[in-house]
């Protein structure tokens, strides 16, 4: 499998402040990484990197086979601790105006059923007309994944995908994820829990005050020297 | 180039020494104004150096744009400043010269206007600097930069029409100049460029040293390894 | 271009949607508006005659207030939940996201200066002596003057400190020449002692330079960090 993303020696200092201090690793295409690590590792710096939000001190980023990030934004998803979804609308209306954002009819699919259908996948209801801001939190992050998938995107962002969602719904997230992964995306999930992704994830990836410090598979190896 | 500063720094106390001679002792005094006059040999060139700054400014705000080049970026931080200044002294000997020739502190004549309007979008640009955050700053204020100059033209065009609207009286008068006072106007405008240049090149200096030494204590953040380990937050 | 168009058609009809479910923001501002001129008819009481000459300024000044306050909340709604970053991480083109922002204030200024103006004649015992049609123009031209500078420094007011002041900082040297031309032309309407044509002229021009402008420089500054 040809690696999907190679980032290449990353450095982003905010002013004296170095969150990533270079960071360089191949990611192959369908597989599921965890990123581990303390609060200010650089996790979420990396991923909002990867995103193309955050633009880099030096380094240099190859996703999908380019460095021109701009070019394959359109096969990204993107999720976050904020839901990046406006609070005064209801589910389906916010994915629907979403969806025109990736021009999501242009593909040949209607808008509508797309919409109704990453609702379905993500396990909510997509006849809810309560606006957003009145969702659990749990609701809310779920929403916000589906926001990520409307466009079907071949690399998926997530930062902390399961803050404050109760077990149940973040097992059928973690459940939702593996069948993406095993449908070919490739997966980054910045989290704190990494029990929930344990025999679900590829690879776990331990970042320490900028760096990537350790890969492996095997979680209890990783977890018994930190 | 090193030494090439102390040289302009003579060169200029020597020419503003010449040209100060010249303004209040070798140009002859005005029939009807007097000595007040005097002060026109600050109030014009002091406007014209501003004016060349501010079109610098425009010129490395854009080669900014472009390039993303730091020196481009430091240049216009740098002409923004000093241009402010020199504005600012044409603008307050204007009221000066005005109130004891004309009667009046201030009038809405297309000069005077233009530069008020220059003062105020360049305080804006140097008030931009100072809030944004730190890493957009550059293409924040080269924007602005931009934006003003385009209103320039619509400045200038909009102030000439109201005049003939509403006819204002004109500060700084017509009539020829005798040609002592042309010298002695052009010397003044030489110091003046040259004081500008040193001052420039003075906070240019400042500028790179604090940002070399903002960069090395980042490299420094960058390379030692974190003591934190213990400390979680 | 097509994708520029329908994107700004769903974003505006979205903002509007909006707007008008909540209905806080124009009500307030409503109410704003109406205080505003009401202060002003007590600050300033000058005779009919001298009403009509200086009536330009005052409406345009009172305008411009309601404006800034209406401007100051453009990316109110995307500053919530980081709503901007999905826009970004999209490959939606940002023109799309402008321009349904500008005509969304301009339609929300047009409210506002639809409720003050009757007021303001009211008040001021204002009528039209010169061609009145023509005052719908200026404030078309002058509206968009001020809306398309003022949700491009709302953008660009987002990435400081003190963001509120900071809109109005640099709105209101820039927007100078289009002031002078709002009011003079006014004034030329209402008191109709001389044509507003070249004020007109001048405020188009004004406003095709920086709509090129903002569309030109708003991808930069929304990639911005």
């Amino acid at each position: 499998m040809s690696a999907a993303v190679i980032v290449t020696d990353l450095v982003k200092q905010f002013g004296r402040f170095a969150a990533l201090r270079g960071v360089s690793a191949e990611f192959a295409a369908g597989r599921l990484y965890a990123i581990l690590g303390d609060n200010g590792a650089g996790k979420t710096t990396l991923l909002r990197a990867l995103a193309g939000l955050t633009p880099l001190t030096r380094g240099s980023i190859s996703m999908l086979g380019t460095t021109d990030l701009r070019s394959v934004c359109g096969q990204l998803g993107y999720m976050a601790h904020p839901s990046l979804l406006y609070d005064e609308m209801s589910g389906m209306e916010n994915l629907r105006y979403f969806a025109r954002l990736y021009e999501i009819s242009d593909r040949g699919q209607n808008n509508e059923d797309r919409c109704a259908d990453v609702i379905r996948a993500v396990k909510l209801d997509s006849s809810l007309t309560r606006p957003v801001g009145q969702y659990s939190q749990g609701m809310r992050q779920r929403m916000s994944l589906a926001r990520a998938l409307l466009n079907d995107p071949k690399i998926l962002l997530l930062d902390e995908p399961f803050s404050n969602v109760d077990i149940r719904s973040a097992g059928e997230m973690v459940t939702l994820l593996t069948g993406l992964r095993d449908a070919g995306k490739t997966i980054f999930v910045v989290t704190h829990q990494a029990a929930l992704l344990e025999g679900a994830a590829d690879e776990f990836i331990w970042m320490e005050a900028g760096q990537i410090v350790s890969r492996t598979s095997d979680l209890a190896a990783m977890t018994e020297t930190k | 180039m090193k030494r090439a500063f102390p040289i302009l720094a003579v060169l200029t106390g020597v020419l503003l020494s010449y040209a100060l001679y010249q303004a209040l002792v070798v140009a002859p005094t005005e029939q009807t104004m007097g000595d007040v006059q005097r002060i026109f040999y600050y109030h014009v060139p002091s406007a014209w150096t501003a004016f060349i700054l501010f079109a610098i400014n425009f010129v490395a705000s854009i080669v900014y744009l472009i390039r993303r080049n730091a020196k481009a970026d430091m240049l216009a931080l740098v002409t923004a400043e000093v241009g402010v200044v020199f504005c600012t002294v044409n603008l307050v000997t204007g009221p000066i010269w005005a109130r004891p020739v004309w009667g009046i502190w201030w009038t809405w004549d297309l000069r005077l206007t233009l530069t008020l309007v220059l003062w105020l979008i360049y305080v804006s640009y140097i008030v931009l600097r100072r809030f944004s955050s730190s890493g957009q700053t550059p293409l924040l204020a080269a924007v602005l930069a931009v934006f003003g100059a385009l209103d320039v033209p619509l400045v200038y065009f909009s102030i000439w029409f109201f005049r003939t609207q509403h006819p204002q009286p004109v500060i700084g008068g017509g009539g020829s100049l005798d040609p002592r006072m042309w010298h002695a106007l052009l010397i003044n405008w030489l110091a003046f460029s040259c004081f500008a240049a040193l001052v420039c090149w003075s906070r240019y200096r400042l500028e790179v040293l604090r940002r070399d030494f903002d960069e090395t204590l980042a490299l420094e953040a960058l390379l030692e390894p974190r003591s934190s380990k213990a400390r979680s937050s | 271009m097509s994708s520029v168009a329908g994107l700004t058609r769903a974003t505006l009809a979205k903002d509007l949607r909006l707007e008008w479910r909540s209905k806080d923001a124009i009500n307030s501002m409503l109410f704003f508006s109406l205080l505003v001129v009401v202060i002003f008819s007590f600050s300033f009481d000058p005779t009919a005659e001298e009403s009509r000459r200086i009536a330009g300024g005052l409406v345009w000044v009172a305008f411009l207030f309601a404006a800034v306050v209406a401007l100051n909340q453009t990316w109110a709604r995307e500053m919530r939940n980081q709503v901007l970053d999905a826009y970004r991480v999209s490959p939606a083109p940002p023109n799309a996201l402008f321009l349904a922002k500008v005509i969304g204030n301009f339609i929300f200024v047009t409210v506002l200066q639809a409720l003050m103006t009757p007021l303001f004649v009211v008040f001021y015992n204002l009528r039209a002596l010169g061609p009145a049609y023509q005052l719908p123009i200026v404030a078309a031209l002058g509206t968009w003057a001020l809306v398309v500078n003022g949700t491009f420094f709302a953008a660009m007011s987002l990435r400081t400190r003190s963001r509120e002041i900071m809109l109005p900082l640099l709105l209101f040297p820039i927007s100078i020449p289009a002031l002078l031309a709002m009011v003079e032309a006014t004034g030329a309407i209402l008191t109709g002692e001389f044509s507003a044509r070249f004020w007109i002229v001048l405020l188009a021009a004004y406003d095709v330079v920086f709509t090129i402008a903002s569309l030109f420089l708003f991808g930069l500054v929304l990639q911005a960090e």
